[in-house]
């Protein structure tokens, strides 16, 4: 039944072509010429400012699905306003929505202190029962005054397209407020954040902190139901600010990204809806912070996916590399220094693909770290040798240290030590020769006398 | 619409019954699993699916839609978990990432696929369950009954299959590896489950009610048992009774209320599963609020009687004993003037562990005293009391000062046996740190 109207209509289904807009058309929206684009792309900018800031503190908070618990909950207030009032006139719906909105806060938190009921059971009871709630009452309302009740939908979904200047103006004061709130409790909502125990202990009113930033909460999203509509105005609660943790590590840094992404997702979501036909102007907003936060996902230096796997292989090219150069120091040791040491020899000594090794040895010719040496055998370099004992010193040390300290049999130390040797900073092999006192420059190994295969 | 006819509403009922009960039993596991927002992710996602089958199918045939709505809603789930996982990002904020992404972009396909026509993404949210009855009044069974039954069975035939491998995977994935059993696999299964029985109940009843019955009927079950098999029995039964009242609620209770108006079945059955949730709240056996309130108010009640027994009995040893008695206005100065002392009096009365100094007269001003039985049970308590303050003593060092009040919480809760333990491990005392007499077991 979902599509049963589609279905006669399966003809013009194929009939999605763009008509792209044209350049004055561009022009026109991008330079906020028309009145009406205007006031839209203002109001879901500027809400976008006030629910990635909010959203910020939510975030941290571990509130962000509390918050669509929230969004839903406002439903029957809505309903309920407009049965009392009779009325279609903004300011009691949205009061009504804060209202059991508020309630809806409360029941998840009332029902989360009842043993046997966790967060997750206790967000998706208040969601839908009172978004069913909601639903009765409004389905109420529009078979008792045929009709009547065609306006109440956009609060489900969202009208961005039919916003007026009163409603930008109403975002506009709470984007203030949420602001002039955020500076002023700045220091309160960070102790809460992260610490809400250790900061009941230094005597925060954290209650009444925990209060005030709900509240601010609760004024972005009453505004923005209208806009974007009660399912997705989570979305620019939470994905701006998650978005913005992946770049940094600083509150002050991701609350002014979080808030700068809300308002980029709003002022382009909001133009691509004016410019192209049939884009429902919230669902566009939301699919902006989508790729903002898939764009910070994936590149953000910090936390980002391939920050990471960068960060991850460039150390683990580094281990292979100093194992490499180990290996050859190992030779060394047993004979003589400049020892040319056959390819072969290093293939066998750790499982290296030889691709692998073909890589790691033309890295050390490219250092200076490695030369020719005879028969077609590698040897070190001075360089190269000076860096190589240095690896091989942190592994003996390691594995005295382990041996005199830890109880480990002999037999046990070499891998451990192969593991923690590549990250040793000199204060901590200061530290080590001070445990082991007057070790040699390089300890002798203690595997002397088995026999390696 | 006046009365119950059998033959729409019996089928809206059955539809609504058998879908609510089928969302009910997966829908254990997610809320032991503590993942009962996967329901809502997963219901909201879907709608990418479904635009997306239709585009590419070019008609509403069932089954792609159906497999395409299927596939993006355990994406949801994999999604989800790749966000959390790669990301770092906490697990309730990559769902509610993914799902409204995922929203807003079925949104928008609808949108672009559907200029003309009038195509409501809220049948998705609220259903269209009335829709079932008017089939039914045409043309007999509704169609939507087949698909329900075959959810249905199913998720029975899944459960019963995987009791063991499902039961281990909620309560301690950790060991479920350890056992051999693949708990990714269990949980990527039951994202499956939870995906195809979501689907399939959209369409008749909204995608409201399949969150709602996901997660309320389980946590009712929840808090009235602990045995997982007799909760997946309890929640289905809960979601059936809500389905019942739901639709007996629209047919009626507009009457009641005066008025001609009619509702949405499905919305109305969430607010019934509330209601029976809220019952729960209140009167599990176990975890409810009236049953917690009463279990304490019964303990005020038993404490007041021992402090009571317990004043008496250190009166009798104060004065030597010539004084066996104290008035009750002397008692109740001294243990607090209000309902629960006076209350306590009478019960002490009744069972025998106090009587009044001269039965015959009966005169107020005569006092009260212990009985033989109500002697024992005070020199049980006070020995309890003395014999902790001499282990605190002994074991922990605190002052004098400090003994009196951990020992007068911890008497209520001495037996004679824990006592006795006491008694052996401080090798028999028979006074404690104050140099009062440690009353001996009179048996």
């Amino acid at each position: 039944m979902i599509l049963a109207a589609a279905n006669e209509r399966a003809r013009t289904i194929t009939d999605t072509g763009f008509e792209w807009p044209t350049w004055p058309a561009f022009w026109r929206t991008v330079s906020l010429a028309d009145y009406n684009t205007r006031v839209v792309i203002i109001g879901t900018t500027l809400l976008g400012i006030a629910a990635g800031v909010v959203g910020t503190f939510a975030y941290l908070r571990k509130r962000a699905m509390v918050g669509d618990a929230l969004s839903h909950a406002t439903l029957p207030g809505i309903a309920a306003a407009f049965l009392i009032t009779g009325a279609k006139s903004l300011p009691p719906l949205l009061i009504g929505a804060a209202i059991s909105g508020v309630l809806g806060i409360l029941c998840v938190l009332g029902l989360r202190r009842i043993p046997r009921i966790k967060e997750d059971a206790a967000i998706g009871i208040v969601l839908s029962v009172f978004f069913g709630a909601g639903i009765v009452l409004i389905t109420f309302v529009q078979k008792m005054e045929t009709g009547n009740q065609a306006g109440l939908d956009r609060f489900i979904y969202g009208k961005a397209a039919g916003m007026i200047f009163s409603d930008a103006a109403l975002i506009g004061a709470v984007a203030l407020a949420v602001l002039a709130g955020v500076l002023l409790m700045f220091k309160e909502f960070r102790a809460i954040c992260f610490d809400a125990e250790y900061a009941a202990a230094q005597g925060w009113p954290v209650m009444l902190v925990d209060v005030i930033m709900m509240s601010l909460v609760v004024l972005t999203t009453v505004v923005g139901l209208q806009a974007v509509g009660l399912i997705l105005v989570v979305a620019l609660l939470i994905i701006p600010a998650t978005a913005a943790r992946f770049w940094t590590d600083d509150l002050r840094t991701m609350t002014l990204l979080a808030g700068f992404f809300g308002a980029l997702s709003g002022w382009i979501g909001s133009s691509f809806s004016a410019l192209l036909p049939r884009m429902p102007t919230g669902a566009v907003i939301v699919l902006c912070t989508g790729l903002i936060f898939f764009i910070s996902m994936m590149f953000a230096p910090l936390r980002g996916v391939i920050a990471s796997i960068v960060r991850r292989e460039s150390l683990s090219l580094k281990i292979r590399y100093q194992n490499l150069l180990r290996a050859i120091a190992e030779v060394e040791e047993q004979a003589a220094p400049g020892i040319s040491v056959p390819y072969a020899h290093l293939l066998a000594e750790r499982s290296w693909k030889p691709r692998q090794i073909r890589g790691l040895i033309r890295r050390g010719f490219r250092r200076g770290d490695l030369h020719a040496g005879d028969a077609g055998g590698l040897a070190l370099t001075s360089e190269g040798r000076e860096r190589a004992n240095r690896v091989l010193r942190n592994h003996r040390l390691w594995e005295l240290y382990l041996i005199r300290y830890a109880d480990i049999a002999p037999s046990h130390v070499d891998r451990d030590a192969d593991m923690i040797e590549h990250v040793l900073s000199p204060e901590i092999v200061r530290e080590l020769e001070k445990a082991l006192a007057e070790a040699p420059p390089i300890p002798p190994s203690p595997h002397a006398g088995e026999v390696f295969a | 619409m006046s009365g119950w006819d059998w033959t729409s509403d019996g089928w809206v009922t059955l539809v609504a019954a058998m879908s609510a009960i089928s969302c009910a039993l997966p829908g254990n596991y997610l809320v032991l699993r503590k993942m009962s927002l996967m329901g809502d992710a997963i219901s909201h996602a879907v709608l990418p699916g479904l635009a997306a089958a239709f585009l590419i199918s070019q008609s509403r045939a069932p089954l792609p839609m159906f497999f395409g709505a299927v596939v993006v809603g355990v994406l949801t789930a994999l999604l989800t978990q790749a966000i959390s996982r790669f990301g770092r990002v906490e697990e309730g904020a990559a769902m509610g990432v993914i799902f409204s992404v995922l929203f807003a972009a079925g949104l928008i396909m609808i949108r672009q696929a559907t200029d003309h026509v009038d195509l409501d993404p809220s049948c998705v949210l609220y259903g269209n369950i009335e829709h079932i009855g008017l089939e039914a009044a045409v043309g007999g069974m509704p169609p939507a009954v087949t698909n329900l039954a075959a959810v249905l069975v199913l998720n029975v035939v899944f459960i019963i299959a995987f009791y063991k491998e499902l039961r281990i995977c909620a309560f301690d994935p950790a060991l479920a590896t350890t056992v051999g059993i693949n708990a990714n696999l269990m949980h990527y299964a039951l994202m499956v489950i939870v995906a195809i029985t979501t689907v399939a109940n959209f369409e008749s009843v909204g995608s409201i009610l399949v969150i709602a019955m996901l997660i309320v009927p389980a946590v009712c079950a929840h808090l009235l048992t602990d045995r997982l098999g007799l909760m997946l029995v309890i929640s289905a039964m809960i979601a059936g009774l809500s389905a019942v009242a739901g639709r007996v609620l629209v047919v009626y209770a507009p009457g009641w209320i005066g008025v001609e108006a009619d509702t949405n079945t499905a919305a109305l059955m969430t607010v019934v599963a509330g209601m029976l949730l809220l019952l729960a709240v209140l009167f599990s056996p176990e975890h409810g609020l009236i049953g917690a309130l009463l279990h304490r108010m019964s303990f005020a009640r038993q404490v007041m009687r021992e402090d009571i027994l317990g004043l008496l009995y250190r009166w009798h040893e104060m004065t030597r004993g010539r004084a066996r008695s104290m008035t009750r206005d002397e008692i109740l100065n001294a243990v607090g003037r209000n309902f629960l002392s006076t209350r306590a009096l009478r019960s002490l009365r009744r069972r025998g562990q106090i009587e009044i100094d001269s039965p015959v007269t009966g005169d107020a001003l005569h006092g009260m005293r212990l009985t033989d039985t109500g002697s024992r049970r005070a020199s049980e308590i006070v020995r309890g009391h003395r014999l902790w303050e001499t282990y605190l003593r002994t074991h922990f060092e605190l002052p004098l000062d400090h003994l009196h009040m951990p020992a007068e919480r911890v008497e209520h809760f001495l037996t004679p046996e824990l006592s006795a333990k006491l008694d052996d491990a401080l090798t028999g005392p028979d006074v404690d740190p104050h140099g009062k007499s440690i009353p001996k077991t009179s048996g």
